[in-house]
């Protein structure tokens, strides 16, 4: 060595300890920062939906309210995003389900599992306006139906869809190929190994992946606007005339320019939020509660 | 460049397991000293404390004192960054950066400390190419990338890699474990030309390798099943294989256990 | 998250018992395949439908439909993708440019930098900006983030005004493009950071390691070893990101002003979006008008597939490089 030094350790120059340092701290405050919306969305919705967070709102509907009257609520919304989310998730599950099926049991990697599984990823990209807009030009213009929930639900299903191909198709995959032999060894025919085998083994693990995409989906709008339209009054019956749907509610009177629709907004921001944050809070605990040792 | 190490009263854990107890021993600069010993017995542990790369697992931990020429490792002011500039390692596995080409993977611990002149590097990297005994059979494809080159190559790469920064020490943690015999034999030959300049640690499960290349070997071994590694017998490697004075020495040595 | 390794093949599917065929075999295998295959009809269907029915708006069409600017489908019966499309562009560049470094920080804080034991929770904390419904954002933005902005988008315009993109006159700050663009960069930053977080955990052990052992800082081992691994995987979060902020629709529906013009002035209250002009656009649409609407979902919907396939290539190749390398 050229360079001769009273110690024998020599320290690192302060360049590079101040780069590091930088760098550490440009990371934390990268995490600062992405977490300042998250509170501040929450603070807010919070602070400014509990005012009108009463039974009214949960109890009554905005039939004969106008846009400058207190009072009004979302109930006719909860009613028609619960509908529609359970229709969706009645053509979307089974669809879903089968598909994930399909591609782990089935499709052996030939040609036509690829193409699905890539069209599934392909799928997760599409705009949720976009699936609106289908179900608009295909069951609305081409075959003249009328709008109604079953119409939301229809292009809310198409978004759900993909996701529940993914979680299903990861969790059909983690069971291990051990059970499904010991159960062709017994004679058991694949079909019912599936049946009475792999899916009661995968089903927390599914079912988790339903209830966030649920979540997912219970907060889209821009599919709903298009195909449920709007309506004030309460219609339980998702397959005739308009209804409403929570996010549809907030994001209508949003667009008023009165403090008393403000209100209901962000009330209704607040309910959303609720039920979302509630079904992911109850899919983590599921997948939690199954799998202890799990986790970084 | 060759420098002494001398530890005392070390132990290792790993959160609130502890993995050796109580090591003390010197390791003299230019020799090589072999760690013996089976598995599990904390001689990679106690290896990757000489470096603090053992503090780099979450939870673990070291209490003792590593003195490099009398200077204290785990000094308050010292940075585990600056001992590891100083103490080089090569690992059990070759591990290359698979990004970088043969001659990035050489110059790779040489460009963190500013910027080096082309034609110095240039210098250096041949230099220490030549040094792992691997230049002529890459000098025609640096650019390439460093994991296109055999398990052996790539080993030495990374020696190469380890030299290039002009370390005291280098530690070798079981480096020929997953190459074939004639790359085995390639690098225990460049470890006997590497201690004419580096003070060099081997871990080893090969008793044979422990006896052809080291001047010294240390036997670690653990007390019971559960109970952290100690060491139990550190000597002259040619006293050591003919004779030991501990008795699961001997046992270990002759293939009796282990 | 739906983008981890998935093992080639397929399960034992042949190994299949040959002396006891049961019935039901056949329909539930059918069953099975037909459900992925009414998947692959679906994205069919939605290409043929949208075309279908955006033809007779285009036909009716007095400007050029990909460089008209104004949107009057309604009335002078004279539409353009041009402006929206260009807003379109804009907003989710803005939003890429500050969620992809703000991303990969937090992909790296809890990858390499949170203790263990919070790395965790903390990273569940950002996937919960993902679960936040568009419409609360849009809601969010139109009551807060545009009247917090409005200050530092006049010191902006005051002090940097020769810089195109704060430049401008009258009035500064409101609805902009800027207050759009940051919404949506909140609405893609969990993905972007969910994607990279992954493939960095993936890095491999041995080559951090070896850069620690060579007397890296942490960042120097990260250059090193982590990000050259990551980098395919991080441009492909990145594009996914941007497919997503094109494609959303209700927050900055809520947000911009809704005007047709190609202005680069991210400050002052311009800016609107195809996906944003759909939202707003259909209540008071004429049978011409949805056509026309229809007519930009198409291009939105071609726009994001290409920027998805694109990304899911980017991501098969890394599956390969990573396999290759292990």
């Amino acid at each position: 060595m050229t360079t001769t030094t009273t110690s024998t350790i020599q320290h690192i120059s302060t360049g590079r300890r101040v780069k590091d340092k930088l760098v550490q701290g440009l990371v934390y405050l990268a995490f600062g920062l992405a977490v300042v919306p998250l509170v501040s969305v929450l603070w807010l919705v919070i602070q400014n939906g509990l005012a009108r967070f009463d039974m009214e709102f949960l109890t009554h509907s905005m039939r004969n309210i106008g846009a400058r009257d207190a009072g009004g609520g979302a109930y006719h919304a909860i009613v028609g995003t619960l509908e529609q989310v359970l229709l969706a998730s009645a053509i979307s599950v089974p669809i879903g389900l089968l598909t994930a099926i399909y591609l782990v049991e089935y499709g052996n990697g030939g040609r036509l599992s690829r193409a699905i599984s890539f069209f599934v990823d392909v799928m997760t990209g599409i705009p949720s306006v976009v699936a609106g807009l289908f179900i608009l030009a295909f069951w609305i213009l081409v075959l003249g139906m009328p709008f109604s929930g079953w119409a939301g639900a229809m292009a809310v299903s198409i978004l759900m869809m993909p996701t529940v191909v993914r979680s299903a198709e990861e969790m059909l995959r983690l069971v291990p190929t051990d059970l499904r032999e010991a159960s062709y060894a017994l004679g058991v025919a694949k079909w019912r190994t599936i049946v009475k085998v792999v899916l009661p083994t995968a089903l927390t693990g599914i079912i988790t992946g339903v209830m966030l995409a649920v979540a997912r989906v219970a907060g889209e709008t821009a599919p709903v606007l298009l195909t449920v339209f709007f309506t004030d009054s309460i219609n339980f019956d998702p397959f005739s005339g308009p209804q409403m749907s929570l996010p549809l509610y907030v994001f209508d009177q949003a667009g008023r320019p009165n403090d008393t629709a403000i209100d209901r907004a962000w009330t209704g921001a607040l309910t959303l939020i609720l039920i979302v944050m509630l079904l992911n809070l109850v899919a983590r605990l599921i997948a939690w509660w199954r799998s202890p040792a799990r986790g970084r | 460049m060759s420098k002494q190490i001398q530890v005392s009263g070390l132990d290792a854990y790993y959160g609130a397991h502890k993995a050796i107890e109580d090591v003390s021993m010197t390791i003299e600069p230019r020799s090589i000293t072999a760690f013996i010993g089976p598995s599990g017995c904390g001689k990679s542990t106690f290896l990757r404390t000489l470096n603090r790369m053992h503090e780099v697992i979450p939870g673990a931990r070291v209490e003792g004192k590593v003195l490099l020429d009398g200077e204290d490792l785990y000094g308050s002011t010292v940075a585990p960054v600056s001992v590891r500039r100083m103490i080089g390692m090569v690992f059990q596995r070759p591990n290359p950066f698979p990004t970088m080409s043969i001659y990035e993977n050489v110059a790779a611990g040489l460009r963190l400390n500013g910027r080096v002149a082309k034609s110095q590097l240039d210098g250096i990297v041949e230099e220490s190419l030549k040094g792992a005994n691997l230049w002529n059979e890459v000098k025609d494809r640096l650019g390439k990338p460093g994991a296109g080159l055999s398990g052996g190559q790539q080993q030495r790469l990374c020696i190469a890699r380890a030299i290039a920064v002009k370390p005291q020490v280098l530690l070798m943690d079981e480096p020929c474990s997953a190459l074939d015999p004639i790359s085995t034999l390639a690098i225990e030959d460049l470890m006997a030309k590497l201690k004419d300049e580096f003070t060099i640690v081997i871990v080893t499960h090969n008793m044979q390798q422990a006896a052809r290349v080291s001047d010294r070997t240390a036997f670690f071994n653990l007390a019971a099943q559960g109970k952290p590694g100690k060491v139990v017998e550190m000597d002259e490697t040619s006293r050591m294989f003919t004779n030991p004075t501990e008795k699961a020495t001997e046992d270990y040595i002759t293939g009796r256990f282990g | 998250m739906t983008t981890n390794l998935r093992t080639r093949d397929g399960g034992p599917a042949t190994s299949r018992p040959a002396s006891r065929r049961s019935h039901g075999e056949g329909p539930f295998r059918y069953a099975s395949t037909g459900a992925g295959i009414i998947l692959l009809a679906i994205m069919a269907a939605i290409a043929v439908f949208l075309i279908s029915e955006a033809i007779p708006a285009l036909q009716a069409n007095k400007g050029h439909f990909l460089t008209e600017l104004t949107w009057d489908p309604n009335g002078s019966q004279v539409f353009g993708i041009g402006a929206l499309a260009f807003g379109t562009v804009l907003s989710s560049a803005i939003a890429l440019v500050i969620a992809t470094p703000i991303a990969v920080g937090v992909a790296l804080f809890i990858s390499h930098y949170a203790p263990r034991r919070l790395a965790g929770p903390l990273g569940y904390l950002v996937d919960l900006l993902a679960a936040v419904p568009s419409v609360v954002y849009g809601l969010w933005g139109v009551a807060f983030l545009v009247p917090l902005l409005i200050t530092p988008s006049k010191w902006l315009n005051e002090n940097l005004g020769w810089f195109p993109l704060f430049a401008g006159e009258g009035a500064i700050g409101g609805k902009t493009m800027l207050a759009g663009g940051i919404v949506l960069a909140i609405m893609i930053l969990p993905i972007i950071a969910a994607i990279s977080r992954e493939v960095f955990l993936q890095a491999p052990k041995m080559n951090e390691e070896a850069a620690l052992a060579l007397g890296a800082t942490r960042w120097e081992m990260i250059r090193m070893a982590v990000l050259p691994f990551g980098r395919p995987g991080v441009i492909s979060a990145a594009m996914l990101g941007l497919g997503r902020a094109m494609g959303e629709t209700i927050a900055v529906a809520l947000i911009f002003p809704a005007t047709f013009g190609i202005s680069i002035q991210i400050l002052t209250p311009n800016g609107n979006s195809i996906a944003a002009n759909i939202a707003n656009g259909f209540g008071e649409a004429t049978p011409i008008g949805r056509g026309a609407l229809i007519a930009s979902g198409l291009v939105l919907f071609v726009i994001t597939l290409l920027v998805n396939i694109a990304a899911r290539m980017v991501i098969n190749r890394r599956k390969e490089y990573a396999r290759a390398a292990a």
